[in-house]
């Protein structure tokens, strides 16, 4: 059967599964968006490319499918390297379509022409021009395979405008055709299963051990799997800020997030261990601080299916290259085994009593707002996640609100929580929201942004508008670059340096109205809950939320960057008992 | 172009695509790897390149680098070559300024360094010589009190060398190599 390019590939998409699309359509991703009208699959027509990048991200996390986003070249291609790089640093799997201009026009500086794979390379798990009409099909099961195995990220495809519109005789190639087309990629997936065994003894000989888990145990399906491991050891978990949602929060043995804007008992629990199970966790130096001196008594089981993270950090005691989840499955046998075999799990008693003495002491804390005094945005997020339906999905965008939304939400579900991770993208959360909606349409989708990040993408609300989906965002408004502002506070004698936004520009009541959403702005504490439960009730629509916030307040717990985890300042409040944390 | 303590060769087998050495060279530069020399060329297989890289492991251990290597889709295959364990190869080109006093002495030096004299000027004359890199780099020293007016190396190409029994044993043995885990 000969049909167009443009045709075979909006085909292999819907062979791959695909059922929405994020982009905007230009001069030479023209052809392709033809085909388009006539397919099964759902188009959402964005703003910006770069909210078509974070869109698909956002859908994504919360699906576990591949995000799909499609775009024209040049400046588009341009646009969407931000999210292609976001989605790299998060392990998101994600495919992306850009135009390209005709085969004979390429190298020519051609009107709308960039070299879109090189500059993507570095941003992408792997990218291809396809030269041909006839590769296209191949070209997109590569790129959904090298997207959605091993270490999951994005890939690229750049189709130039005349191979959409040659014609190519159909076919689709078998999975033993891909397979056989990648010889240099071949996931392992099974850990090691002496390395296995070896970890299997070091847990239970261990009397200080913490499982330190990341993100790699939700891109493997894998929180069922943990939640057996360390119910069956009773061993605490930390979850890092990829990792919320990996292990309910409302667990006994859940300490939260560890790392820079962690909360003490999770940081310290890190440094004073024994023996670190990491699984699918990178030691990004978020975690760790200052390496040298990051859990100096601690051997490591490093868990990763990205043989790269061996060793790149800190160096494991026992490597484990694999998909957490069957890692898991089989660590769990091997103790098992062990234990029928007559093994002992050490006395963890003493470790678990101290680890319960700094939470009881360093709880998360803020000082609540006097009457008549400004309103504090852990206030907003506390009323926030207690009027919050259940399974509602948290995003948020990158700062302060980011930290606090980590700290103060109560993530007891997998795939709850949608942030920008490793690239810090500011923005990222109302496109992310839309995606996650999209996604997930039945459930409530809250996303929290700061003022700053709010005016990096808002315009994406025109688009759920449109397209009808219905997200609300609530902004944490103190018209500041708040975490800039904070460091500057702390770092920087108070020399505020370009981090002040306008408190009047812009009105983001009347901006929200003019996209099609409510608006609403709380300025007191007593505004909040009416505000809360007005947006909550709102299902025809996005709404946004305009808390007017303190300033002056600071994120905390915080351990400055380069710093070592034992120098972590701590509320005021609670500075006079740290060495209680030993 | 002496050989450091701290470098390290590896044979890289690539499926021959375009970008594949914009990709092995873009990853060293990204993650601040130094690449001491390179050489591509196409491999006996079709469809494959044979990159022989020598990096220098003083800024980042070759463990990472290899992995790292790895995880481009299009590295089918890498073998670290330890130096004493494989046969290493480079071609020199040098034009050479001579005087008729001196011409003489050149054309010695490369006779006993077993090199071709490809060009003979008044003024100049050109030399190629093959050999381990220590050879050429000893070729190298000797040559520049003559005053070297251009030189080019092509950077060292390099195979495992072959085991006493691998050698006397019939064709088709394999050669051992250390190979490394395949990235996900």
């Amino acid at each position: 059967m000969k049909i167009t390019g443009a045709q075979a590939l909006i085909k292999a998409l819907e062979m791959e599964g695909v059922e929405v699309m994020f982009g905007l359509p230009g001069g030479c991703i023209l052809p392709a968006y033809d085909p388009l009208l006539d397919s099964s699959i759902r188009h959402i027509l964005v703003r910006h490319e770069q909210g078509a990048g974070h869109m698909a991200e956002g859908y994504a996390h919360v699906t576990g499918r591949p995000g799909v986003a499609m775009v024209t070249s040049g400046p588009a291609a341009t646009n969407m390297v931000t999210p292609l790089c976001d989605a790299y640093m998060d392990s998101i799997p994600m495919v992306c379509i850009t135009g390209q201009v005709s085969t004979t026009a390429i190298g020519t500086d051609a009107f709308q022409e960039c070299d879109t794979v090189g500059i993507t390379r570095s941003v992408t798990k792997h990218n291809e021009l396809v030269m041909s009409a006839q590769n296209l099909p191949m070209a997109v099961r590569q790129a959904f395979r090298v997207a959605t195995t091993g270490r999951p990220g994005p890939t690229l495809i750049d189709v130039p405008k005349d191979v959409l519109q040659n014609s190519m005789e159909w076919y689709w190639p078998t999975d033993a055709e891909v397979i056989d087309s990648l010889p240099g990629y071949r996931p392992n997936t099974k850990g090691h299963p002496r390395m296995i065994k070896e970890a299997a003894k070091l847990i239970l000989a261990a009397e200080r051990p913490i499982l330190y888990v990341g993100g790699g145990i939700l891109k493997a399906r894998a929180a069922g799997a943990l939640r057996e491991l360390a119910e069956m050891t009773d061993i605490h978990v930390v979850t890092t800020l990829m990792a919320r949602g990996a292990f309910p929060d409302d667990h006994p043995l859940c300490l939260g997030m560890p790392g820079m804007h962690g909360n003490a008992t999770a940081i310290t629990a890190l440094q004073r261990s024994d023996l670190l199970i990491t699984l699918g966790a990178r030691f990004d130096d978020r975690i760790t601080g200052k390496v040298s001196t990051f859990a100096p008594d601690a051997k490591v089981i490093h868990v990763d299916i990205d043989p790269a993270e061996q060793g790149k950090v800190r160096k494991p005691d026992v490597p484990i290259v694999g998909d957490c989840r069957l890692v898991i499955e089989e660590l769990i046998k091997a103790i098992r085994d062990l234990l029928e075999g007559g093994a002992t799990q050490s006395d963890i008693g003493a470790w678990k009593s101290r680890i319960s003495g700094w939470r009881e002491q360093f709880p998360l804390s803020y000082e609540a707002s006097e009457p008549g005094e400004a309103l504090k945005p852990q206030f907003c997020l506390e009323q926030l996640r207690d009027s919050a339906p259940e399974g509602t999905i948290l995003v948020s965008g990158v700062g302060q609100h980011q930290m606090w939304s980590s700290q103060y939400w109560r993530f007891n579900e997998p795939y709850t929580w949608v942030n920008s991770g490793g690239l810090g993208t500011m923005g990222f959360s109302i496109p992310a929201a839309i995606g996650a909606k999209v996604g997930r349409p039945d459930r409530t989708v809250w996303a929290i942004d700061g003022d700053g990040c709010f005016q990096m993408t808002a315009q994406e609300l025109v688009t759920a508008s449109v397209e009808r989906i219905p997200i609300k965002v609530g902004i944490l408004n103190n018209s500041y670059l708040g975490m800039v502002r904070q460091w500057q506070e702390m770092f920087y004698d108070e020399r505020y340096s370009e981090v002040y936004l306008s408190p009047e520009l812009p009105d983001f009541v009347k901006w929200a109205e003019a996209m099609g959403c409510v608006g609403i702005r709380v300025d007191s504490p007593e505004e909040v809950q009416p505000a809360i439960d007005k947006a909550n009730s709102i299902d025809d629509r996005p709404v946004v939320v305009d808390f007017r916030v303190d300033a002056r307040e600071k994120v905390f717990p915080m351990v400055p960057a380069g710093m070592g985890n034992d120098d972590l300042i701590l509320p005021d409040s609670q500075m006079v008992r740290k060495s209680a944390l030993k | 172009m002496t050989t450091d303590i701290n470098h390290h060769i590896l044979s890289v087998l690539v499926q021959n695509r375009p970008g594949v050495l914009a990709r092995v060279a873009g990853l060293f530069a990204r993650r601040d790897y130094n690449i001491f020399s390179l050489a591509v060329a196409p491999a006996e297989e079709p469809g494959f390149s044979r990159i022989t890289i020598v990096v220098d492991v003083d800024s980042s251990p070759l463990e990472q680098i290899t992995k790292q290597l790895f995880k481009l889709i299009e590295v089918v295959k890498i073998s670290e070559l330890d130096p004493r364990r494989s046969v290493e190869r480079e071609l020199l080109l040098a034009t050479i300024r001579v005087s008729p006093e001196n011409r003489s002495q050149i054309v010695e030096l490369a006779t006993i360094f077993e090199g071709k004299i490809l060009a003979v000027g008044v003024e100049a004359i050109t030399i190629s010589l093959d050999g381990h890199p220590d050879k050429l780099d000893d070729f190298e020293e000797l040559l520049a009190g003559y005053g070297i007016v251009e030189l080019q190396r092509t950077g060292r190409v390099a195979l495992p060398k072959l085991d006493r029994e691998a050698r006397l044993r019939a064709a088709n043995s394999n050669t051992k190599k250390s190979d490394y885990g395949k990235a996900g």
